[in-house]
């Protein structure tokens, strides 16, 4: 019983995990292959992980697999979010169908500060709120 | 029946390895291997753990808790690099 939760747990971490990779190939931008990565590799990793604590089945193992689990689910987010902002702001050209880069014209890239000059200027009207 | 799921899962990781190491090849911009990396290094946690199950040793968890702290590390570093870097183009 407990083997054929470790197999299934293992392939699906190992599925996932290719999943990511495939993802991290034809993906067309960098956002879209972060998206790719960063979820179907923290999932990937963590059902491995899990698959080792149901084989070993032991305390001291079960331990260290959810350290491990709940490091990734912890770094997982903090890394992508840097990689991903460093990469806009490195000017990394985003996917030439995407329709709207909502932080365009309003983040200065040079002194890294986000300015909203709707605030300012009573008689601007606000932009359409339904999409 | 785990000595069949421990290959099988060692050939699905090496196929995604593969796979990200053409995407750490091709690029085009040094944002997109640096996530490479950052898969490879997740993709290196995951075989250690198939490893420690074929294997029977449960002390190569430790390597792979040590791996994800430092690829951690490695991707802020590399964002911190980059960002303090300024515009550019490396296409």
């Amino acid at each position: 019983m407990i083997d054929v939760l470790v197999a299934l747990s293992m392939l699906i971490g190992a599925l996932f995990m290719l999943l990511a990779a495939i993802g991290l190939l034809r993906m067309p931008d960098l956002p879209m292959r972060m998206h790719a990565t960063t979820k179907a590799g923290a999932l990937g990793s963590g059902l491995i992980m899990i698959a080792v604590a149901l084989h070993f089945s032991s305390s001291e193992v079960t331990a260290r697999v959810i350290a491990i689990i709940g490091f990734i689910m912890l770094t997982a987010p903090v890394a992508a979010h840097v990689i991903g902002r460093a990469g806009y702001f490195v000017g990394v050209p985003l996917w030439h169908k995407i329709l709207q880069d909502d932080l365009k014209g309003k983040y200065d890239a040079t002194t890294h500060t986000l300015r909203s000059p709707d605030i300012d200027s009573q008689d601007i009207e606000q932009p359409p709120r339904d999409h | 029946m785990i000595d069949i799921i421990t290959a099988l899962s060692f050939a699905i990781l090496s196929i995604a390895l593969v796979i990200t190491f053409v995407r750490l090849v091709r690029g085009p911009s040094l944002p997109d291997r640096v996530v490479a990396l950052e898969l490879m290094a997740s993709l290196t946690v995951g075989f250690i753990g198939v490893h420690a199950v074929s294997s029977e040793r449960f002390s190569f968890l430790d390597v792979a808790m040590v791996l994800a702290l430092t690829a951690f590390l490695a991707a802020v570093g590399f964002a911190r690099y980059l960002e303090k870097g300024g515009l550019r183009s490396d296409d």
